[in-house]
């Protein structure tokens, strides 16, 4: 085996110039956000309770990240294939929410009995992008099963963009504006957080969501078969499990989430247009690489982290070290994270969950 | 052809010889569904407002009349048949699977036409308005309407199934000749515009009406005609290729550097011949095609799925304009196009490397994410009011000087197409070289296997880095020339539709394959440009092309060669391992 | 098949084709009587019509700003009977996108169409500065009926860095629209501390930083001045920091959809619940006003013209069109148009056939020696940079009451005319 040590000793001489690179990469950063968060909270330019609203304003926008990674994680988990229209699934469920929440705030229901009415309007978004994902699934997913893994990615790139034109030329190009829910108006306090009603319902439609995946995944049949799938297909398909069929239930329960976080998203923000989902998609799989990806939990955490990090960068680190209009470079914070993660440590968070490396 | 197999195994592996009508009511489904979709998005409408023939029959009447058409040569054709098998002779049934999938799509359409007249959706589905309704009841009132689409539908599907009967020889001069014909209506500019360089302004009347649409009898004639030609020179094409390759290795030579000279010669009278606005479109042709040929490296030959590649089209944009423009605040030395190009080039190592030593590491589709992450930081970066000073923020950088050669200043589409041109070749021919060089070999091997490649001594560290670098270095030619042929660059132009353009063109065209390459910025970047209609269902089409060749033809329109093969390996070996049974089968007697 | 044989065949098609064209021989301009100067002409044979550019703003969130001026130019080349000196009007219709980018391939293609005449456009300051890098060189007049960014003209009464020959409006210049508002906010509402946000847009940082100016001028203290991007949704961390800093009135002359934005997220952000907010006249449409959260915001913008004049040009407006102007620009438009004829009917040289010759020099003389002309908004006058309006700026509010775009531009509170 000298050959194998060898070719170890070369390998590692060539790329410890670039590992030192990294390293150096890597202090940099650590120092930067380090001496950045010191002088902007020493500043005390923002009060408490404006960074406390920031924390909120980022866990509330990182509970919708986290749901749409939960699709990310979930079908790369089991195919090993980052699904890129995902994104545009997000945003089918928010446009259709849009039109169903549209459509019943004429109505009584919208004023009497507004919950009721979000939910049919969640219903609805959740319907449209679980069928959207299925169709995906079935026409331009599984024909490419077992080609090298670019060609099902570019597939799904082109989705992604036919998707989003597509919404565009049904729907038009211009953004819809969510009605105002009355019952949403306003906020409370809680152990000095402010959570506006809308991020409190965000946060726990999210936990609600969150609970009802678990439970299906550990403790239904169907469930069972997705994780055994995603263990080994071969395996499973030899135990008689239908490995279609729990792919194509993976891709549905990825789309609800999606949904979901679409018309939360919509709800949050007030509005939505054919574009949103394609920054959503990018941060929500960033969220889902942060967390670990395969990891259900993982998905969630990395939202979080996510969402927290999107928030307070800016107003915490870039604006300590004196960048002018730090706001505006949030999103590069967000992508920075994605980045840095992936470099060192490529497994997440919370540690990956797939199967081994398919020769 | 291999021979048809003898055995009794021939029978039982084909399927019965009726019509499959589940089948065909599948593809009038699809059909039907194709047609809503095609109305509801707005292409129907928008497509209406040009022509083809003077008369009633628009473009978008066409694209309608086309669903049930293409559905039934769709239903029409024979059922699947291993590769070594002889397929049954077409016949009334194909031309009934063709009818059936006509009629179910005029039914879905007939009853979509009934709902929107019932219903006014348009609040929600903002095109679907009167004026599509009235195109899609043929302008009559909506019981009529419904029942001539009906009638409408089932002939062109039963044309569509009875196309499979027409036999090779006579259906390939058809379809092309139709080709011909409708191309010669959309490009109603392009040819107009050569036909009046060229003096020949009475057949442009002949050939076209003042508003643009085909003459009927010119297009009849020409139709008949190229039919005509088609049925005549059905194999000479092939002929021609076969003495071609035939002959011997210095001819072939000669034969090649003949097609070459005579290919430079027409590129150099081209821009005097197409006029200032068809000039300018292939100016933008062109720079795309720079663009992709650095993707190309990328991509196609190393492998790494870059999907930022803006970033490095914007380094060498910004790079060019800073050092050029007396309009960049903080920093403006006002350098002259030659002398920056080193150091843009330069800029654009930089990035290369900035970019590819994180991904070093990354899984392919993990990477191709990070680096759109960069090509949106890039942008992100340029725009922010941080880097304000420097890059001009929202308002870019204005009045980047023309590019100059003496006192020759390339000004104006039909200069700057030169300039252009220059660059083109330059990057070909570094790409030629790439290919069959150590660098090019160690990418195909890592593209292949990286760690197979590792274990046979080759450097993937430093070979993934030349590919970004280079790519980088492309890229930022078509930045640079983009500044100064605008003479102005804003950071909103560089989005990730850009890197999704360079992409499909080279998805499109055909990964590591030059001419692909060229013919895909022909046909993804200059048509649309030229079809004015089309504009707005670009990136819509773009997408379902991407889909469409990934699932059919996933090396491109004109690959290499050696592309094809890796795609389709699976059913390269199968076609072995049948032909191998073939051979077999024939040479013992049959039966079990 | 590697190679499809049909390309091939195309191929020798064209190059074919190709080369006879290039072998033909160009024709020679035969001589002519009237000579055309340094910048070029026109020439419009008999029958022809006199083709005239419209490049506004006819797509996306600022389609009702570009859509509204392009309707109005309608209205005036009906009211010239659809002809000018016995030739047809022809409008070529292009797009600016409200962006530099579009404000360039417009430009383009303008310029590599000699039988225009004149511009008129653009929508948005952001693409008339490259438009007109452009269009300048060529020898082309722009006039436009909304731009208002002080960089096209002039700030302070020295010419700005992006003014060019051949550029005009008669919309105000924007220096005082930020002195109005910078006015009323303090006089009026009484306010010390004022935050600016602009898109970075050339007419919304202009605004913003005129504003600014005016507001310290008067005794104001300008506690940030920062900007926004035109896509971002979470506001949060911008109004943060302008809650910070301790702003009582926000001023944001921007566009859609950020304002839309802006406008919701700022009752959420803990020290801004009880702060004004200001927008300007690109939000003064119905799109904008009907969205809740900008309930009771002031808008600074162009005044609502007066007259009878404009009574007739508003019934004839809706009569073509089915509604009510649908922004605040119309007027200033049609205006725009109007002097563009003015000038054309001045210059031009007209031949027995009816052939007509335009010089493009003599023309944007003549656009630019326009004095005393009476307009739909005052009487236009151009200053040596372009500058022709009358200006006269309101300050306006959306109340609970005001539902159209008409009744809130007729909420006026405040009138400023230097």
């Amino acid at each position: 085996m000298a050959e194998t040590v060898g070719l170890k000793a070369r390998r590692a001489g060539r790329l410890s110039g670039v590992d030192a690179f990294l390293w150096f990469v890597r202090v940099v950063v650590l120092v930067a956000v380090a001496w950045g968060s010191y002088k902007s909270i020493s500043s005390g330019r923002l009060t408490a309770a404006q960074w406390r609203g920031l924390i909120v304003a980022g866990v509330s926008q990182g509970a919708v990240y986290g749901l749409v990674a939960l699709g990310y994680t979930m079908v790369y988990g089991v195919l090993r294939f980052i699904n890129f229209a995902h994104g545009e699934v997000f945003m089918a469920g928010s446009m259709i929410g849009f039109f169903v929440a549209n459509g019943l705030s004429g109505t009584a229901m919208w004023a009497s009995l507004p919950f009721v009415a979000l939910l049919i309007a969640l219903l609805a978004a959740m319907a449209t992008s679980t069928s959207i994902s299925l169709v995906l699934e079935r026409v331009a997913y599984r024909p490419l099963r077992g080609l090298p893994r670019l060609v099902p990615f570019i597939t799904a790139v082109g989705a992604s963009f036919f998707l989003q034109y597509t919404f565009a030329g049904l729907f038009g190009a211009d953004s819809k504006a969510y009605p105002p829910v009355e019952a949403l108006k306003g906020g409370f306090t809680i152990v000095g957080f402010r959570f506006g009603k809308v991020q409190a319902l965000v946060i726990v439609a999210t936990i609600v969501m969150m609970i009802g995946l678990y439970l299906f995944v550990e403790r239904t049949k169907a469930g069972r078969a997705i994780r055994a799938v995603s263990e080994d297909q071969e395996m499973a398909s030899l135990m008689g499990i239908n490995v279609d069929r729990s792919i194509a239930l993976v891709f549905a329960v990825g789309g609800a989430m999606a949904g979901a976080g679409g018309l939360l998203y919509g709800l949050t923000f007030g509005q939505v247009d054919f574009l949103s989902g394609f920054l959503v998609g990018i941060k929500a799989f960033t969220a889902s690489v942060l967390g670990g990806i395969g990891n259900l939990a993982g998905a969630m955490v990395g939202g979080l982290v996510l969402g927290l990090i999107e928030s307070l960068g800016p107003s915490l680190v870039l604006f300590g070290l004196g960048v002018p209009s730090a706001h505006q470079l949030q999103d590069v914070v967000a992508f920075l994270a994605l980045v840095m993660i992936l470099i060192f440590r490529p497994t997440g968070i919370l540690g990956e969950r797939l199967a081994e490396e398919r020769a | 052809m291999a021979e048809a197999v003898q055995t009794d195994l021939r029978e039982e592996l084909l399927p019965a010889r009726e019509v499959d009508l589940r089948r065909s009511l599948r593809v009038g489904l699809l059909g039907g569904l194709t047609a809503v979709f095609v109305s509801a998005v707005g292409m129907v409408q928008s497509f209406d407002e040009a022509g083809l023939v003077v008369g009633p029959l628009s473009f978008g009447d066409i694209l309608l009349l086309a669903v049930p058409f293409v559905f039934g040569v769709l239903a029409g054709q024979p059922p699947p048949v291993l590769k070594g098998f002889a397929e049954p002779t077409p016949g009334a049934r194909n031309v009934i699977a063709g009818g059936v999938a006509g009629l179910l799509t005029g039914v879905v359409l007939g009853v979509f036409v009934a709902l929107v007249d019932t219903f006014d959706v348009r609040d929600i589905f903002t095109r679907i308005s009167p004026e599509l309704l009235d195109i899609l009841t043929y302008g009559q009132t909506l019981a009529v309407g419904i029942l001539i689409g009906l009638v409408v539908n089932v002939i062109l599907g039963l044309a569509g199934g009875a196309s499979k009967l027409l036999g090779q020889r006579w259906r390939r001069p058809l379809f092309r000749a139709l080709l011909v014909v409708v191309m010669l209506g959309v490009l109603e500019a392009l040819v107009s515009q050569i036909l009046r360089g060229a003096r020949l302004g009475r057949v442009q009347d002949a050939l076209y009406a003042p508003t643009g649409e085909l003459q009927l009898p010119s297009a009849i004639a020409i139709g008949l005609g190229l039919f005509g030609l088609g049925l005549w020179l059905r194999d000479q094409p092939r002929a021609v290729r076969e003495r071609i390759g035939a002959m011997e290795r210095e001819r072939r030579r000669l034969v090649a550097a003949g097609a070459l000279v005579a290919l430079v010669a027409v590129l150099g009278i081209l821009p005097r011949v197409l006029g200032p606005f068809l000039t300018e479109v292939l100016n933008i042709a062109g720079i795309f095609l720079l663009m992709a040929l650095g993707l190309n490296i990328v991509v196609g030959l190393a492998g790494l799925l870059d999907l930022g590649y803006v970033a490095f089209y914007a380094v060498g944009a910004y790079a060019t304009a800073v050092l050029t423009s007396p309009a960049s605040q903080a920093f403006s030395p006002e350098l002259s196009f030659w002398v920056a190009l080193p150091l843009v080039i330069l800029a654009a190592v930089a990035a290369g490397l900035l970019v590819g030593t994180p991904v070093l590491r990354m899984r392919g589709d993990y990477l191709a994410i990070v680096t759109l992450g960069f090509g949106e930081i890039a942008r992100i970066l340029f725009l922010s009011d941080a880097l304000k000073p420097v890059f001009g923020g929202a308002q870019g950088i204005l009045r980047v000087p023309d590019i100059a050669i003496g006192p020759i200043e390339f000004r104006g589409p039909e200069l700057f197409f030169y300039a252009i041109l220059a660059f083109a070749l330059v990057a070909s021919y570094i790409v030629y070289a790439l290919q069959d060089s150590r660098i090019g070999r160690a990418w195909m091997a890592m593209r292949e296997d990286e760690r197979v490649a590792e274990a046979m001594g080759v450097n993937t560290v430093a070979a993934k880095l030349w590919a970004f670098v280079i790519g980088a270095m492309l890229a930022s030619f078509g930045g640079a020339l983009i500044a100064v042929k605008v003479g102005s660059i804003f950071p909103n132009s560089f989005n990730v539709i850009v890197s999704f353009t360079v992409l499909i063109i080279i998805i499109v065209g055909g990964m590591a394959s030059i001419p692909g390459v060229i013919v895909g910025a022909l046909i993804l970047v200059a048509l649309p440009e030229l079809l004015r209609e089309f504009q707005e269902f670009r990136y819509l089409l773009y997408g379902a092309l991407l889909i469409v060749m990934m699932l059919r033809r996933p090396e491109g329109l004109i690959p290499s060669r050696r592309r094809a093969r890796e795609l389709h390996e699976e059913e390269v070996v199968q076609d072995a391992w049948l032909r191998a049974q073939a051979a077999d089968a024939s040479a013992t007697p049959s039966g079990e | 098949m590697r190679k499809p044989r049909w390309l091939v065949s195309i191929a020798l098609f064209g190059a074919l084709a190709l080369v006879a064209a290039a072998c033909a021989e160009e024709e020679e301009p035969g001589a002519e009587e009237f000579s055309p100067g340094p910048l070029g002409a026109v020439t419009v044979e008999p029958g022809a019509p006199i083709k005239i550019a419209v490049f506004e703003s006819l797509s996306g969130d600022t389609a009702s700003l570009g859509e509204d001026q392009l309707r109005a130019v309608q209205v005036a080349v009906d009211d010239k009977g659809g002809e000018l000196l016995g030739h047809p009007i022809e409008i070529v219709e292009l797009d600016d996108g409200c962006a530099a980018e579009q404000g360039t391939t417009g430009a383009q293609r303008i310029v590599a169409d000699p039988e225009i005449v004149g511009v008129i456009g653009t929508s948005c300051s952001g693409a008339a500065i490259p438009a007109m890098e452009i269009l300048s060189e060529e020898g082309f007049t722009m006039i436009s009926g909304s731009n208002t960014s002080p960089l096209l003209t002039s700030i302070a009464g020295e010419e700005a860095t992006a003014h060019l020959p051949g550029y005009f409006r008669t919309a105000h210049n924007d220096e005082i629209q930020g002195a109005a508002a910078a006015n009323f906010v303090f006089s009026e509402l009484g306010l010390t501390k004022a935050a600016t946000i602009h898109d970075g847009d050339p007419y919304t940082e202009g605004l913003a930083t005129a504003f600014g100016k005016s507001f310290e001028e008067l005794g104001g203290e300008v506690v940030l001045a920062t900007s926004v991007g035109v896509d971002q949704k979470d506001m949060k961390p911008v109004l943060t920091e302008v809650a910070a800093a301790g702003a009582e009135l926000v001023y944001f002359p921007i566009f859609q959809p950020a304002a839309d934005f802006i406008a919701a997220q700022a009752k959420e952000v803990a020290g801004l619940d009880a702060a004004v907010l200001m927008g300007a006249d690109g939000l003064l449409s119905d799109t904008y006003i009907e969205l809740p959260q900008t309930e009771g915001m002031y808008f600074s913008g162009p005044a609502s013209p007066t007259g009878s004049e404009y009574e007739e040009f508003v019934g004839k407006y809706e009569a073509q069109f089915g509604e009510k102007p649908i922004q605040a620009f119309h007027a200033h438009a049609y205006d725009a148009a109007n002097v563009l004829f003015a000038a054309v009917e001045e210059v031009a040289v007209e031949e027995d056939d009816g052939t007509v010759h335009i010089d493009r020099e003599q023309f944007r003389n003549a656009v630019a020696a326009t004095s005393g002309f009476q307009g739909l908004t005052g009487t236009i006058t151009c200053d040596e940079f372009g500058d022709c309006a009358d200006p006269k700026i309101t300050v306006v509010r959306n109340t609970e009451a005001e539902k159209t775009i008409d009744q809130v531009r007729a909420n006026v509170l405040y009138t400023f005319e230097p």
